[in-house]
């Protein structure tokens, strides 16, 4: 019989709510199986195994006192959580030595959401530091491997919550995404993730990068899993004021219900599919867009005219906003402390020696580009370029509800592949930058597999605040192909 | 890169503009301003790999923008402020808790002025 850990979220919710499972023997399939395979992935920092057992037993005497699922959809569930969001108690390192030992004293809104409808934390998951990189591979606390293969990235920045839902650790994961953070390692660990709408969920508690691009997500085994999660997280909050006050979105997913797409325009946007990469990734898109055509979908070719740009308007305006929010690591509230003969050594000093490689030279980036000079000619100007992608979206959104494209150029690359090239790193994001820059939320997931076997995806992007219409799109392929519930081999786990 | 480019479907041209590598005493002025201490072997590092950056960036400035507006966030000026009322922060002794230096209950740091 294969491991509870392998059932998918709604499946657990099912047999929950039925009571033919326990929470304990749920969470329990899923800490036997870390304990088993993730000393080779690597995708958790931390893993509260008491606390989590502890709270499965209070979730099943609570089920037997409430009398549906309705006012806690999520009773009984685990989930892991991307190490950028603060759980009481817990440690935060961002994936960086700067915030190591760090336990921070409140909760982020978006797990209390989740906790409130009954879901189990049951750990913290890696990250490039700070949330900067495309690999997993800029955590100070090592790298993250994809459960398709060990000798692969899993992506990045949210690579341990991307592996640990396709390892089968954990049935649901949160991450964050300010320039493809949830979609690309979503792509190359064949799973589902959600980048919603900008202002669309809470960011308390969510160690701010890039404010004017981060938004935090959701990944599962299934769009309808993801839709789920995503539910119960957005919405309006008071402790965050960027959150927009539209209603909050909920989104029920029936299963068999949706598989036709009749009436849906779907968008091909030519700059999306450009010479150099990878032929099987561009050959699997089409197939899967083709294939919601036959579903009854209307397809046609779109113009994002300013889709080169992103790149370089991302990597002046993310590094930008970072340069400004990390100002507040310096040794003297929290982490460690290198000591210095005076305040400003403490500064320069701890900021120097415990600031990975990546973090330091977006830092160096932003503060250039803001500096007194040279404000005009980049971030000024990347931010007018930015209103021009902005336009683009506005314009296609017009004629199509939904836009179809690859997530990345490739499928998952070896490990150290970009070591020594930062510039290569950055182009990793080409096709994800731009939903980030235009606010709109994305929705990646698997379409199928390259000849080394590594997972492929697909991202839809639409309208601000309309995810509803990603995850019926994704939901009526995902009834109508397989290639979500395919999951990696992986030795001799339980 | 020209790979990375848009294929000839696309109508889009460049012309970039290469800025001058970064100097030493640029990256060492922008470690200065982040409060970053720099190694030698870092110092010079940096400058080669932002210099590559900065260069690949730069082919914004040939985009004509001069009657675009800036933008700062996508709903920006859309900013919800809540209630000023007074409400219970945390409690002091949870933020110090942190602190790699305390003293009377506040932050203790080494002297501002030398």
């Amino acid at each position: 019989m294969p491991s509870l850990s392998s059932l998918t979220l709604t499946e657990s919710q099912t047999l929950l709510q039925r009571g033919e499972i326990s929470s304990r023997e749920l969470v329990s399939a899923c800490l036997e199986r870390i304990s088993a395979l993730d000393g080779t992935i690597h995708a958790f920092l931390h893993i509260d195994a008491e606390g989590a057992l502890k709270q499965a037993d209070e979730a099943d005497r609570k089920r037997r006192t409430i009398d549906d699922g309705q006012s806690m959809p999520l009773l009984g569930l685990p989930i892991a959580i991307k190490d950028v969001l603060t759980v009481e108690g817990m440690p935060c390192t961002c994936g960086s030595k700067i915030l190591e030992g760090y336990i921070p004293p409140f909760t982020a809104t978006v797990v209390k959401k989740l906790q409130a409808a009954g879901v189990i934390v049951i750990g913290k998951t890696n990250t490039d530091e700070f949330a900067m990189g495309s690999s997993t591979e800029n955590s100070a606390y090592g790298v993250t491997r994809n459960p398709w293969d060990t000798s692969r990235v899993p992506g990045g920045s949210s690579g341990g919550s991307a592996a640990a839902v396709a390892a089968e650790f954990v049935p649901a994961a949160l991450g964050t995404d300010t320039g493809g953070s949830v979609r690309q390692p979503a792509s190359f660990c064949g799973v589902t993730g959600l980048k919603p709408t900008y202002g669309r969920s809470s960011r308390y508690g969510l160690v701010a990068y890039g404010s004017s691009l981060d938004v935090v997500g959701a990944f599962g085994r299934s769009a309808q899993d993801v839709a789920s999660v995503f539910s119960v997280y957005n919405g309006r909050d008071p402790l965050d004021a960027t959150t927009q006050d539209v209603p909050a979105a909920n989104i029920s997913i029936e299963a068999g219900a949706g598989s036709s797409l009749a009436g849906i325009r779907i968008g091909v946007p030519k700059e999306y599919f450009i010479a150099g990469f990878q032929p099987e990734v561009e050959e699997k898109v089409r197939a899967a867009i083709q294939k919601m055509e036959e579903l009854g979908a209307e397809i046609r070719e779109v113009s994002l005219p300013h889709t080169a740009y992103a790149l370089p308007v991302y990597y002046l305006i993310a590094p930008a906003e970072a340069s400004a929010n990390l100002a507040r690591f310096d040794g003297v509230r929290y982490g460690p402390r290198v000591s210095g003969e005076t305040m400003w050594d403490v500064f320069t000093k701890t900021r120097g020696e415990k600031f990975g490689d990546e973090v330091t030279r977006r830092i160096m980036l932003g503060t250039y580009a803001l500096s007194a000079g040279y404000y005009d000619a980049f971030y000024g100007q990347a931010q007018k370029a930015r209103t021009l992608i902005k336009r683009d979206f506005e314009q296609v959104f017009r004629a199509v509800d939904a836009v179809a494209c690859p997530v990345a150029p490739t499928t998952a690359f070896k490990i150290g592949a970009h070591s020594d090239d930062p510039l290569a790193m950055y182009l990793e994001d080409v096709f994800t930058l731009p939903a980030n820059l235009a606010g709109v939320p994305g929705l990646a997931f698997p379409v199928g597999f390259d000849a080394a076997g590594l997972p492929v995806g697909m991202q839809l992007m639409g309208r601000h605040f309309n995810e509803a219409t990603l995850f019926k799109l994704a939901h009526a392929y995902q009834q109508a192909t397989d290639w979500h519930v395919k999951r990696p081999t992986m030795g001799d786990g339980p | 890169m020209s790979s990375r480019k848009p294929s000839g479907r696309s109508t889009l041209h460049y012309v970039i503009i290469a800025p001058m590598p970064l100097t030493i005493q640029e990256v060492e002025q922008i470690a200065k301003l982040a409060r970053l201490e720099l190694t030698g072997e870092e110092k010079a590092r940096y400058r080669e790999q932002l210099s590559a950056i900065l260069e690949h960036v730069a082919k914004l400035q040939t985009l004509d923008t001069d009657k675009i507006p800036p933008t700062a966030s996508i709903f920006s000026g859309d900013s919800h402020l809540r209630r000023d009322e007074p409400r219970l922060g945390l409690p002091r002794e949870e933020l110090l808790k942190n602190a790699p230096e305390q003293e009377k209950g506040q932050f203790k740091i080494p002297p501002v002025f030398e």
